[in-house]
């Protein structure tokens, strides 16, 4: 589903960010990017999501081959994965239904199933009670749980997160933590990038870990290992 | 594709409402920026009433021989209106002038006298020339000087009149060029100003433009409220403009000390035009402020949807 072939990233022309990393994540999958800061998490996921161009390589997914879309393809290319981030990025204009409902209409669904959809998925998130409230108003926990939502209501084939947890508190942690997992068991395809030690070990899947941008270990249900 | 446009524009006129103060800042500096350009359309047409109002009391008269037959009079009349500087030609027969010589003279006893004593009329026939420009002035008398046209014509008031007619020329010339000069650099300042303070909005919005993008909106999608918000801008702006100009020419013509300032500067026209040309200035206001809000917020848009 999602495939890198000798993907390399050099930034400037001198700043290597990653270097000829080949991996596949098959439909259905929960994989882990783990890594210190600046080993490459975040340069994988930007790649990933057409924000930024590889030097060299291929990265294919689904039927796209991402390193070759147009500015204008992007936007119909987005609407296939869901983002989330560490620093939620919610529209601060919008009230929670608003920013949730947005991924579906950007796609030009129509308005019956959005007034049906976004309700449902925001109950699934347990903000039922924050609909009408702005990002401003929400806590930390809220806001990215709110980021979810939104990542989630148009169904995408993939969930990506980048460090979806590094603005929150444990509590919250593992909130976001147990509904990723529970958006995984409901078939979505999940690829979480952290440097949270505690939640690889625990939540057992398969860890691909990134040092000074090379994969230096690719393994089914494996540990937080980096020396 | 009327689902997408409804939701263009109910999200513009949501954006516009929920920015708050950057909506209202925007539309308060477009505001002035639309002052200064009805000020500028106010500012030509009152500079060309009065260029037109000096240029008219420019002219020149040819006076013809008291033996001058009034046939070749009309003959020459007929030959100076068909010249394309020619603007009109007015005949005033010795008789004509001689009456409203009286008429101008009639209380003054000496002078009156002095005609009745006098057996015939001193008074010349004359033709009175007014040119399309002034310039061209002293091709005209160029043209009566010609020797055909000698035998008739006993003077031409051009060449006494020359200088005065020369000096208002270039005053006039002057006036023009300033007018132009100023309203160029004033439209282009307040063109600036406004198109500036909408990019300067935008730009504080520049994040949440990445977050649509991200999310899958597509250009059009990200890009039509803010164009949205920049024409509702550029609307209220120019319906503001024209209230406040409406309201600040009725002080001042209603202010006896200001009135008579204004009179003074020869501005005196400027309440009648601007009331009864109310709505065409309304129009070009819409027209400016539209422009100027959906063309700034397009250009400002198009730097933040690179990636």
């Amino acid at each position: 589903m999602i495939s890198f072939q000798n993907v390399s990233k050099v930034y400037n022309g001198n700043s290597v960010a990653l270097e000829d990393i080949t991996f596949e994540i098959r439909p259905g999958e929960f994989a882990c990017i783990v890594g210190k800061s600046g080993a490459g998490k975040s340069t994988v996921i930007r790649l990933l999501i057409g924000e930024a161009k590889p030097t060299r390589g291929r990265i294919h997914f689904g039927q796209y081959e991402v390193n070759k879309l147009k500015d204008y393809d992007l936007p119909l290319f987005r609407r296939h994965i869901g983002v989330i981030f560490q620093d939620f990025r919610l529209l601060p204009n919008k009230n929670s239904y608003e920013n949730v409902a947005f991924a579906l209409e950007v796609a030009g669904r129509p308005q019956k199933e959005i007034e049906d959809l976004t309700p449902q998925v925001l109950d699934m998130v347990g903000l039922s009670d924050k609909t009408f409230n702005f990002p401003h108003e929400l806590s930390g926990g809220e806001k990215q749980r709110v980021a979810i939502a939104r990542a989630m209501v148009h169904r995408p084939e993939v969930i990506i997160a980048d460090e979806p947890t590094g603005n929150l508190d444990p509590f919250h942690t593992w909130e976001i933590i147990n509904l990723l997992k529970k958006i995984h068991q409901l078939g979505t395809t999940i690829l979480l990038a952290t440097h949270d030690k505690e939640i690889i070990n625990a939540i057992e899947k398969r860890v691909i870990t990134l040092d000074h941008g090379r994969l230096i270990r690719d393994e089914e249900k494996g540990k937080y290992i980096l020396v | 594709m009327f689902t997408v446009i409804s939701r263009l524009v109910h999200y513009g006129l949501k954006d516009f409402w929920r920015h708050g103060w950057l909506s209202v800042t925007t539309v308060i500096i477009m505001t002035l920026a639309l002052l200064v350009s009805i000020g500028l359309i106010i500012f030509n047409v009152v500079t060309k009433q009065t260029v037109a109002s000096i240029q008219d009391k420019i002219d020149i008269s040819v006076y013809f021989k008291n033996n001058a037959p009034e046939d070749e009079i009309f003959s020459i009349k007929k030959s100076l209106e068909n010249l394309s500087e020619v603007k009109t030609v007015q005949y005033l027969s010795s008789d004509e002038a001689l009456e409203i010589f009286k008429e101008n003279h009639k209380n003054d006893p000496t002078i009156t006298q002095a005609l009745g004593e006098l057996n015939e009329n001193p008074l010349q026939a004359s033709l009175n020339i007014k040119a399309n420009h002034p310039e061209q002035y002293a091709s005209i008398a160029q043209y009566l000087s010609s020797p055909n046209l000698n035998t008739f014509i006993d003077e031409v008031s051009y060449q006494e009149n020359h200088v005065v007619i020369e000096r208002l020329t270039a005053m006039i010339n002057g006036l023009n060029q300033a007018g132009l000069f100023l309203t160029i650099v004033m439209a282009l300042v307040a063109g600036l100003v406004a198109f500036n303070t909408v990019r300067l909005a935008i730009y504080s919005n520049r994040e949440e433009i990445g977050v649509m993008r991200v999310v899958g909106a597509s250009n059009s999608f990200v890009r039509g409220p803010f164009v949205l918000q920049g024409i509702f801008a550029g609307v209220l702006a120019a319906i503001a403009s024209v209230l406040i100009s409406a309201i600040l020419i009725m002080i001042g013509f209603a202010l006896p000390s200001l009135k008579f300032s204004l009179s003074l500067l020869g501005l005196t026209g400027t309440y009648q035009f601007f009331f009864s040309n109310i709505f065409v200035l309304f129009g070009y206001q819409m027209l400016f402020g539209t422009l100027i809000g959906g063309f700034s917020s397009f250009i400002a848009v198009r730097r933040y949807l690179k990636n």
